[in-house]
């Protein structure tokens, strides 16, 4: 029983983190600062969260290097999502296969 | 007419989330794994899946529930893990259509991930709350069927397979990021400082005694707070259409 009292908790106080803000703030922020702050969060959060984090995402940093370096050259040259991605995982594959043979 | 209108924002939103069904599949495969590992059965690997829906939370939950920690310590892991939720839900919160009640915030906001969020705010304009279902709907379900797959047979993926998946959610983040910080040199700073400060925390002896989770949180503080400071973005710039 234990573990349902365990999952119910992690729901919930998941779920309020993510429901609070989004209910209480329905009407738009006039504050030039908050609204600038606002804008820059998803920038600095997904950044924060790739670096470091992408270079231990695989079973080498080698190929995780490989596949941030291909990510970074086509998203500079803004191509889609999914293409970034991956070719991202690809570079992955063929760096790692390499890697096993030399 | 409208009912056309919001086939279509499902539609696009269905198409928008793709890529983040692939990953979350992956990913959620490798929870399942972990679960199965830990000794929990496969519908409860599950069950945690469909209710928690993140996935730094559900690792980290995991590892408190095998050292049957109290619930005090659960709560606050969740607490710090997933405070940037609640960043990202009161930046989604001005992204989010006028026509978006307080009743489908409620469901919104239940799935509201990394990539959810990325991807929402990725739009140049507001989202609608059908295109939100859309977004939404299928990543719930690949995360689900992940975990259930990985918990049920536990090695399906070859490793090679499963350490090359493990770059497709970066892969997406960088696709994020990079056009506008190429458009707008002020979000190429946000981000470049973002990373430095990441790197700090992570590897800095001292700041590395920080947990990933309140990392996150204060990199995106400090480097949103410093470009808010420093390069404020015109009034108007972003309007709803």
């Amino acid at each position: 029983m234990k573990i349902y009292c365990y999952i119910a908790l992690m729901a919930i106080t998941t779920y309020l983190i993510r429901v609070i803000p989004l209910v209480l703030f329905q009407k738009e922020i006039h504050s030039p600062f908050v609204k600038s702050f606002l804008y820059y969060v998803p920038y600095a959060c997904l950044t924060a969260m790739t670096i470091p984090a992408i270079f231990t995402a695989t079973q080498s940093p080698v190929s995780a290097a490989c596949g941030f370096v291909v990510a970074v050259l086509l998203g500079w040259n803004k191509k889609s999502l999914p293409v970034v991605a991956g070719f991202a995982c690809i570079a992955v594959m063929i760096a790692e296969a390499v890697l096993r043979h030399i | 007419m409208k009912n056309q209108n919001t086939k279509n924002h499902f539609m696009e939103g269905a198409k928008d989330s793709l890529p983040i069904v692939i990953g979350y599949f992956s990913v959620s495969f490798t929870f399942g794994i972990m679960a199965a590992k830990a000794g929990f059965s496969p519908w409860i690997a599950t069950l945690i899946s469909i209710t928690n829906v993140t996935s730094a939370g559900q690792f980290a939950g995991l590892t408190l529930m095998v050292a049957q920690a109290s619930y005090l310590e659960i709560f606050l892991t969740e607490l710090v893990i997933n405070l940037r939720y609640g960043l990202m839900s009161l930046s989604l919160s001005q992204r989010l259509s006028d026509s978006v009640t307080t009743g489908k915030r409620l469901l919104i906001a239940f799935a509201n991930t990394d990539e959810i969020f990325a991807v929402s705010v990725s739009k140049p304009h507001k989202v609608t709350s059908a295109y939100m279902a859309g977004l939404e709907i299928f990543p719930i379900l690949g995360w689900t069927a992940g975990t259930l797959s990985g918990a049920v047979a536990t090695s399906l993926l070859p490793p090679f397979v499963q350490s090359a998946l493990g770059v497709a959610l970066y892969g997406m983040f960088i696709a994020i990021v990079l056009p506008p910080a190429r458009a707008h040199r002020p979000i190429a700073l946000v981000s470049l400082l973002a990373a430095v400060l990441s790197l700090s925390f992570t590897y800095l002896p001292g700041l590395n005694r920080i947990s990933a989770g309140f990392s996150i949180i204060l990199c995106t503080l400090i480097a949103a707070g410093v470009g808010a400071f420093f390069w404020p973005i015109p009034d108007n710039k972003e309007d709803d259409s």
